[in-house]
């Protein structure tokens, strides 16, 4: 009987269409939208993913990653002589004021890597060196920064402007994910960091260490709170713990919440009302083959069929709309668009849900239907 | 001809059926007895709403019955639970409407074979033996053709071809030939009184179409929720 429930289903050509839309709609927006939020999350918590570091150790109060609480310069040693970490290294970061040589002002976070290491630096590099940070006033900024500051006819390689009335040198341009605020990136070594900015009695932002690879990092993480009172994360933890602040903290959620919903609501109404009709106008069909001894059962089973075939067929295609939509519009890092599996699953699982509604109305209605119906 | 001594096929005794509730219930019908036999094509007739319909339909086991039993082939129709009821419909009863239908999507053959999808007969020897059925209804020419292109009366030949492609013992039929022109009706009726003269198989057929008549064995009057008189009908088509 799938073959007849198949041939039913697209033989009705202008429903099918209908139902295709509706479904390829609701899928497209919710994958859309789903998307678009979740790249930015992966946007506000960018400050931590650029620096691809296993271990961050804060304030203990710490709320989220941009929200900076310093700590005593001793906690570097501290860290380190915790049992289990096999390295620890500062890292400054705060805002400042960045002066062009054509007068303009533009803020930046300022980003002080430990001078040993570069522990923390960006993975890839568009422009320069990145290791010519340590000459003398060197910086490196992240494409975004060259974005934002004029482009590459006002700050290049080579560019020279004031932070906090110091000299400052553009070495290299780096890749990284845009943040949230955009806020353009200037990194340097730690040491100068600290000289750029006004004096504090405070300068270290964070603590970055590793774990030894013997040592699990959730034991090392405990003893490094447990030992030092300081706040400890993996850079995983660390990251939701900046999106969940984020969420309660914005109207983002709600937002593009409210959006998914939509989409999830219409696709439902669309495909419960057209499938609904698509069976009522059908009831004499359905009413003749229970006649002739196919079972509720069988009916139920041709129409889950129809329901799952047009549903998956709009899942295909409504991921695939999205999926243009997002290499069109995301592919200049313009927005944030972000298609994971988890939300493609995700998806998959509202569809079916919308599908098992749309099918259930009309399985509740064939199964009170009365086969004397064919002889009325 | 079959006469009463031919064993029965359907045996209905005492059957009540009655539709609504409180003031607006109305008892259509009222205490029926019949016997149809093997080989006999039976003619249901009696004026609009006087219940050969839900008589009908409650043979077919299609709607359940107040009070009486209903034995056809042998099996207590009326005690069978819902699913063998429906199994037991689909293996020995074939069904003909004054609607035909026939769904749209399907061609002639695919509809013919939808019985035989519904007994779980693998898709190639269901369409080869729809085709089969669709040539003795003299429409083997027709069997890719969808319903919206034939004619009414091809339409109720697929329909006919459809109930009787699983080789049905009893054929029910609605008004069969309500929705045909003269020459067509008759060939319908030609054709369901070969099957009804089979010795295993018996035709209902309930009609208000008097250029038919001659083609039955018997013919009960329903009137009111009763039946008034059965009647044989003369071979030469004279009641």
């Amino acid at each position: 009987m799938n073959y007849v429930a198949l041939k039913m289903l697209f033989g009705d050509r202008a429903k099918y269409l209908m139902l295709l839309c509706g479904l390829t709609f609701a899928v497209m927006l919710i994958v859309q939208q789903g998307a678009i939020f979740w790249g930015l999350m992966m946007w506000s918590q960018a400050s931590i993913s650029n620096l691809n570091v296993p271990i961050w150790i804060t304030d203990p109060g710490i709320a989220q990653v941009d929200e900076v609480k310093p700590l005593a310069d001793t906690a570097v040693d501290r860290v380190r002589s915790v049992d289990g970490v096999e390295w620890a290294v500062p890292l400054y970061k705060g805002l400042l004021r960045a002066r062009l040589a054509n007068g303009e002002y533009h803020q930046i976070t300022l980003t002080g890597l430990e001078s040993a290491t570069l522990i923390g630096r960006p993975a890839e590099v568009l422009e320069g060196r990145f290791e010519d940070i340590l000459q003398p006033d060197a910086v490196v900024i992240d494409q975004w920064a060259m974005e934002r500051m004029g482009g590459p006819t006002v700050i290049t390689v080579g560019t020279i402007f004031e932070l906090n009335d110091k000299l400052a040198r553009v070495v290299a341009i780096a890749k990284t994910q845009k943040s949230f605020t955009n806020i353009p990136v200037v990194y340097t070594t730690y040491e100068r960091a600290v000289r750029y900015v006004p004096r504090e009695r405070r300068t270290l932002s964070y603590v970055l260490a590793k774990a030894k690879d013997d040592v699990p990092a959730a034991d090392v993480i405990q003893r490094i709170r447990t030992q030092t009172g300081l706040g400890a994360f993996t850079e995983e933890d660390f990251g939701w713990k900046t999106i969940l602040w984020v969420l309660k903290n914005t109207g983002i959620g709600i937002n593009f919440g409210t959006t998914i919903l939509l989409g999830f609501i219409v696709g439902m109404a669309i495909a419960g009302q057209t499938f609904y009709l698509f069976t009522v106008e059908n009831l004499r069909q359905f009413g003749a083959l229970k006649a002739m001894g196919a079972s509720t059962c069988t009916l139920a089973r041709m129409i889950l069929l129809q329901a799952f075939t047009v549903g998956l067929t709009g899942y295909g295609v409504g991921i695939g709309l999205a999926t243009v939509f997002g290499y069109l519009t995301a592919s200049g890092g313009g927005l944030p668009f972000v298609e994971t599996w988890q939300l493609l699953l995700l998806v998959l699982v509202a569809l079916l849900v919308i599908c098992t509604f749309s099918a259930l109305i009309s399985i509740i209605k064939l199964a009170r239907l009365e086969p004397a119906i064919v002889f009325r | 001809m079959n006469d009463d001594t031919q064993p029965a096929a359907v045996r209905a005794r005492g059957i009540v059926k009655s539709f609504g509730a409180g003031d607006t219930q109305v008892t259509v019908l009222k205490g029926i007895d019949l016997d149809i036999h093997l080989g006999e094509l039976l003619l249901l007739v009696g004026e609009s709403g006087g219940g050969k319909t839900t008589l009908l339909s409650a043979i077919a086991g299609i709607l359940d019955i107040d009070d009486g039993d209903i034995d056809v082939l042998g099996v207590p129709l009326s005690a069978l639970p819902p699913g063998k009821r429906t199994r037991f419909r689909g293996q020995t009863m074939g069904f003909i409407y004054q609607q035909f239908n026939l769904l749209p999507a399907l061609t002639a053959a695919e509809n013919v074979a939808v019985p035989l999808f519904i007994q779980k007969i693998g898709r190639p020897e269901a369409l080869r033996r729809a085709r089969a059925m669709l040539d003795r209804v003299g429409l083997g020419d027709r069997v890719d053709f969808l319903p919206r292109n034939l004619s009414g009366g091809q339409q109720q030949r697929v329909a006919i071809a459809r109930a009787l492609v699983n080789e049905p013992r009893l054929l029910i039929c609605d008004e069969p030939t309500t929705a045909l022109d003269g020459p067509n009706g008759q060939k319908i009726m030609e054709l369901l009184r070969e099957v009804g003269r089979s010795p295993d198989r018996c035709v209902i057929v309930v009609t208000h179409d008097s250029r038919i008549f001659h083609f039955g064995d018997r013919m009960a009057n329903l009137t009111d929720g009763r039946i008034t008189n059965i009647e044989r009908i003369q071979q030469e088509g004279t009641v």
